[in-house]
């Protein structure tokens, strides 16, 4: 296992989402991306990215206007 | 690219100004990384998004829809100012900078994210003719086709958008 940290922090749609792809493809089944990210859209697209991927939204929080999806891939 | 049963998205572009290259390069992306197969058919004014050098510009004539954030308010320009010389140049590189500032991708960066998430391109035939672009102005990558080329594919899209 080897869980993955991206920094989107400071980007704006549909860069989030992109670089989320981008760094699960590397990643093997079973292994956890966490997202830091800072804007607000990216709640509702993350919950509906991994709906229609198929991978798991372990959790998500927000402290201080930071953003934290825990993604795990599943396929 | 992604099986067989994946979703399909297609997109029409049809507008070439920096502000209206956005909406089909950023649903393109999406959809790509949502394990959607896309396709995008260039025409039109669409067509210059294909081109090598992108020299893209916005204009704020018959667009009272643009607020551009200025000073905590909003900036609407009338039609009378827009008109005169050097307003559109002074909006794009407002605009260029708001971009910059908010994050948001370039529309350069967003076509390498299309091409690198194997989005099919189709550029008009008929566009390059009637405005004079020889292939060797695009970038690699696209094919040329006519309106049949994009109805075979749209008839097999989940989704088709006109853009």
């Amino acid at each position: 296992m080897a869980d993955q940290l991206l920094d989107a922090k400071g980007l704006n749609c549909p860069l989030p989402i992109l670089r989320t792809k981008k760094a699960l493809k590397d990643m093997a089944i079973g292994d956890v991306l966490t997202v830091q990210a800072t804007d607000p859209g990216a709640v509702k697209d993350f919950e509906a990215f991994c709906r229609t991927t198929g991978n798991e939204l372990v959790d998500s929080s927000n402290a201080n206007g930071e953003y934290h999806f825990r993604i795990r891939r599943k396929q | 690219m992604n099986g067989e049963n994946a979703k399909s998205m297609s997109i029409i572009v049809t507008k070439g100004s920096l502000d209206w290259a956005y909406p089909p390069f950023i649903l393109a992306t999406t959809a790509a990384a949502m394990g959607l197969d896309v396709t995008m058919f260039f025409t039109f004014y669409g067509l210059t998004l294909l081109k090598k050098d992108l020299n893209l510009s916005i204009s704020t004539l018959g667009n009272p829809a643009m607020a551009m954030p200025m000073m905590g308010a909003h900036m609407i320009m009338p039609n009378l100012i827009s008109a005169l010389p050097g307003v559109d140049a002074m909006a794009t590189s407002m605009m260029k900078n708001l971009i910059k500032k908010k994050g948001v991708a370039s529309i350069e960066d967003l076509r390498t994210a299309a091409i690198e998430s194997d989005i099919h391109m189709i550029a008009c035939q008929m566009t390059m003719d009637l405005f004079e672009f020889k292939q060797s102005d695009l970038i690699d990558g696209p094919i040329l086709g006519g309106a049949a080329t994009y109805i075979e594919t749209a008839t097999k899209c989940d989704i088709n958008l006109f853009i």
